[in-house]
């Protein structure tokens, strides 16, 4: 990243005039701020000085030498070369590089020489070959032969530092990257360099793991093939791969990706390089969860035949078939949160005019009107990541940001790291995450609303407001007057990445798309208008649940539903799902292909282009990285569909919608309105009750990370957080099982002594033995009996 | 814009053929014909009685050049595993994209080659094979070699993209079929070194485990 960067990305705009320094580099005159090192002022002038040690993101350390030049200040030289990765820019500096000076460029080829000395020569087998700096450096910057006769250190090879990770000793040159990664950005102190000497290694603690969410980026900013992941392993070489810009599917941070393919599959992700984003990092997630499109999925239409049995049809049979069934007079569509924008703009648009209903909802989870409410007036928006690199504090509102959308969370923590930033967290536990984040922890469940209102923010203040803050009756209404109050920037993040996309294209019953209201006569005008059709349904549809309980009653009697897995909404949700003509838009079999009458398949994220819209409102497109898939989006699906039910909706490709959105622009009439909502007093739990809480944990049960049991294995193992005067009650010390059982049904999980608050208890809300949905009928702020099992 | 659309009409462009008139008329007649006709048949009839350069093939094959660049083979060590390391630098190396290989882990259990990695996929298209052996210099094992087979013809596109099984070099005496273990005591530099002198009885009865327990857990 170049000096320019740093400005592009706004933060420097507010900062006083910088001061500048003029100095010499290889005879050229250039200019930069002061404080900038000599190797990053070279940059400015196109001069590459090898390096390997030193990244932009992070501290200088100065520890591979290669960078070394020779530097004279006020006509006075140092008496030998210097790292120019360590030193800053002063006025007047004289420097030259391997370029104009001899003992610059043998000074480097003498570190190279040494940096060789114990590296093996792997590079045929090594997954870094034909990519590796150091490969690269020592054709540019080493000698053609080594002078070494000795034997080289050898290391066992190679060891797993996470299941994700493995770590091959011989090869590492000890620029300790990955160590300072792992404590300066992600906050995980989990590897380090022990021993000295030609010893010298990365090593893990032997009771730690190195189980960090952000792991993989060590692998990424390795320079050497010391660090590689374990999926890639011995996969493919650079040159087979085709590398296509795209968008992270899995969380609303938004990161920018880079997806690697060769023959049909995506064999790797990296993490791209947007400053404003995700700067060069990205999450264990977002890196190695991709492999749920390769397994198990749905390449034909199918139909369910008068016998009950699902069975392959062709296109033109089972579009006729789905169309028949959903003309009817009352229907539904779900999209579920994973949609791309231009894929919830074809829901959006096909409910309205191929199904004439405002029944569309795209919260397939806990949803409520208040939320709905809360949403319409979304649109408008802006918080930045840059906002939380201005705030005077950070406010997080039921949302980890570890574990919910990780990049947020790099970003805050590095203002910790920085300026001490205030963060404070209106949660049951102080958590890993924010203990990292040194957050003040609000711990009164079931009272939230009122310790919301009680809060004291300025206008300086971020209010970074998680999805399950809508669980908590009355809580958004606090929050929204909170803000309203103090004049506080805040924003609305959810967990997945298509939920903002969704909402902005009008995918959710309230609201038309560019956030216009149902309501308002004259938003339906306009868009009538724009869509060219005579009527657009007046009556603001029902929301997920109440579609739900419509299909129960069977007032709704066809669904369209896309990606939603039925256990996300609710235990019993199925059952409703079973009345009704269901057709369903899906790449790989589920729940929902076993009731569904009609099965349309689809193209997974990598098959496709379109465009995910991040927690802060900006849109990311991608093209398709499996450019010769076969799968249809589900755009031309639902436009194939309403073509085929005679009511248009004229949405051939991405490209047409994006347009079209971008056509309807946002709506600049009334904004929607917002009443709030009365909270709830809490339950008071007796002696052995317990208010239950949770969270979902970033690498958990969730269905776009099956396929990929590397990543599984470096999840956080499921446990039940308890106070510890509930333990004593208990009589249970950590890692002792308890039950915790309600009239639903009973789970069993190793007890955690946390500072949680004394009436509640914490379980992850999707891990491996712990799905409270499914096995209590309930994942939050409800009552449970807790006892040692 | 419109006048560049008009069809290129232009006289500088040369007739394919002469005119008529152009042609040389045939004007030998008589004595003059008949001698240039015993000349063609003369020399007709020297030739005969020359040495031929030609063979009947395919009923007589002539040897060729000693490195004439002809079929490839995967080479083995003496102890019967592959030299072949999946580094796909052949592939690289390959100006006309001919040759497919996919990497894959050694493990305790399955061993094809000494070290870490091994080659799972080995393709070579000899439809699109230029036979430069370019591949040849650039396999850092000697694993890959090519043979004076020339013999590459057929008549279905697809049996000429040759496999794995169709390119490795067949077993020889001393040899063990892999997957199995590698030489006692030795590692991947001993075999490189060539110091493995051919599988060890130790190694034959690993194997024979080996292919036992696949074949049971099969069953």
């Amino acid at each position: 990243m170049s000096i320019q960067e740093v400005n592009r990305t706004g933060t420097s705009e507010l900062e006083p005039a910088v001061e500048m320094v003029t100095l010499t580099i290889d005879g050229f005159e250039v200019t930069v701020p002061k404080g900038t090192l000599v190797i990053r002022a070279a940059e400015r002038l196109g001069i590459q000085i090898p390096r390997f040690c030193d990244h932009p993101l992070l501290d200088p350390v100065g520890a591979c030498r290669q960078c070394l030049v020779e530097i004279e200040v006020n006509g006075r030289k140092f008496p030998k070369p210097q790292a120019s990765c360590t030193i800053p820019v002063e006025p007047g500096m004289v420097v030259n590089t391997q370029l104009t000076s001899t003992v610059a460029d043998k000074a480097q080829q003498g570190v190279m020489e040494l940096l060789l000395i114990n590296h093996p020569l792997d590079c045929p087998v090594c997954d870094k070959g034909g990519e590796c700096p150091l490969q690269n450096q020592a054709m540019s910057n080493g000698r053609g032969e080594s002078r070494y006769e000795g034997k080289k250190r050898t290391f066992e090879k190679p060891i797993n530092i996470s299941a994700q990770v493995l770590l091959d000793r011989e090869r590492c040159i000890l620029c300790a990257r990955c160590t300072r990664f792992s404590d300066q950005i992600a906050g995980d102190p989990f590897i380090t360099l022990n021993e000295r000497g030609a010893l010298q290694q990365v090593g893990i603690y032997e009771k730690e793991p190195f189980e960090s969410y952000f792991s993989g980026n060590t692998v990424q900013i390795c320079p050497v093939g010391a660090l590689t992941g374990a999926s890639y392993r011995f996969r493919a070489r650079p040159f087979d791969l085709v590398s296509t810009p795209s968008a992270c599917e899995h969380c609303a941070s938004g990161c920018d990706m880079r997806s690697d393919v060769r023959r049909g599959k995506t064999l790797r992700r990296l993490a791209g390089d947007d400053p404003s984003v995700n700067e060069e990092w990205n999450c264990d997630k977002g890196r190695w969860a991709f492999k749920y499109a390769h397994q198990d999925r749905i390449t034909a239409p199918m139909i369910r035949d008068e016998s009950g049995e699902l069975r392959e049809a062709s296109w033109p049979e089972a579009l006729a078939v789905a169309a028949e069934g959903l003309s009817v007079n009352r229907s539904a569509v779900l999209t579920g949160g994973r949609v791309t924008v231009e894929d919830a703009y074809g829901y959006a648009k096909f409910a309205r005019i191929a199904l004439r209903t405002n029944n569309i909802d795209f919260r397939a989870r806990f949803n409520s009107e208040e939320e709905r409410e809360f949403l319409a007036t979304l649109a408008t928006t802006t918080v930045k990541y840059s906002d939380i690199d201005q705030a005077d504090q950070v406010v997080l509102l039921a949302f980890e940001p570890e574990e919910e959308s990780p990049i947020i969370f790099l970003r805050i923590l590095k203002q910790v790291r920085k300026r001490s930033l205030k963060v404070v967290s209106v949660a049951p536990f102080t958590s890993r995450g924010n203990s990292k984040l040194g957050a003040e922890v609000i711990k009164n469940v079931g009272n939230e609303p009122s310790e919301i209102a009680s809060l004291a923010l300025t206008s300086k203040s971020v209010v970074l407001v998680g999805e399950r803050l809508a669980e908590i009756a009355g809580a958004l209404s606090s929050a929204k007057a909170l803000v309203e109050k103090t004049g506080a920037k805040m924003a609305w993040i959810p967990r997945r990445a298509g939920e903002r996309g969704a909402l902005e294209a009008g995918a959710i019953g309230n609201l038309l798309p560019g956030a216009r209201p149902v309501k308002d006569p004259a938003a339906r005008v306009d868009l009538q208008t724009a869509w060219s059709v005579e009527s657009i349904p007046s009556e603001p549809g029902l929301g997920t649940d109440q579609i739900l309980e419509a299909l129960h009653k069977g007032d709704i009697e066809a669904l369209l539903v896309g990606g939603v897995d039925p256990f996300d909404i609710s235990r019993d949700a199925i059952e409703g799902l079973k009345k009704a003509f269901v057709v369903s838009l899906e790449i790989r079999n589920s729940a929902m292909t076993e009731i569904a009458d009609v099965v349309l398949p689809v193209a997974a994220v990598v098959e496709k282009s379109g465009s995910f819209t991040d927690w802060q409102g900006s849109r990311r497109s991608f093209d398709a990285a499996v450019s010769d898939s076969l799968q249809r989006s589900d755009l031309r699906v639902l436009s194939m569909l309403a073509e085929e039910m005679q009511r248009p909706i004229h949405l051939p490709t991405v490209a047409a919608a994006s347009k079209e959105i971008a056509a309807l622009g946002t709506w600049d009439g009334n904004p929607a309105t917002f009443a709030p909502s009365a909270s709830i007093a809490s339950k008071v739990p007796s002696e052995n009750q317990a208010l239950l809480t949770s969270w979902r944990n970033l690498l958990d049960e969730g269905t776009l990370q099956s396929g990929e049991p590397n990543l599984a294995a470096t999840a956080k193992k499921a446990e039940c957080v308890i106070s510890a005067d509930r333990a004593e009650r208990l009589g249970v010390k950590d890692g002792d099982l308890i039950r915790i059982s309600n009239e639903i049904g009973s789970m069993t999980l190793p007890a955690r002594i946390g500072d949680i608050d004394f009436r509640a208890i914490w379980i992850p809300r999707n891990s491996k033995g712990s799905r409270p949905l499914l096995e209590l009928g309930t994942c939050t702020h409800s009552l449970v009996t807790v006892v040692k099992a | 814009m419109s006048n560049e659309l008009v069809p290129h009409q232009s006289d500088e462009v040369a007739p394919l053929r002469k005119a008529e008139s152009e042609v040389a008329p045939v004007t030998d007649k008589g004595a003059a014909s008949l001698f240039n006709q015993l000349k063609g048949f003369w020399v007709t009839f020297r030739t005969m009685f020359k040495k031929v350069n030609t063979v009947e093939y395919p009923e007589v094959k002539e040897a060729t050049a000693p490195r004439f660049h002809g079929r490839h083979q995967l080479n083995r060590h003496p102890d019967g595993l592959e030299k072949c390391i999946g580094c796909e630098l052949c592939a690289w190396a390959c100006p006309a994209d001919a040759i497919y290989v996919e990497g894959e882990s050694n493990t305790e259990a399955a061993r094809y080659s000494p070290g870490e990695r091994y080659g799972k996929v080995y393709q070579i298209n000899y439809l699109r094979c230029i036979f430069c052996g370019l591949c040849i210099e650039a396999c850092p094992t000697r694993a890959l070699t090519m043979t004076n087979e020339y013999e590459l013809a057929d008549n279905d596109r697809g049996k000429l993209i040759f496999e794995k099984d169709d390119l490795l070099a067949p077993l020889r005496a001393g040899m063990l079929p892999p997957p199995h273990p590698m030489y006692p005591d030795a590692d991947h530099h001993t075999y490189y070194r060539g110091e493995v002198p051919g599988a060890s009885p130790l190694q034959e009865n690993v194997a024979k485990n080996v292919s036992r327990n696949i074949s049971e857990s099969n069953q």
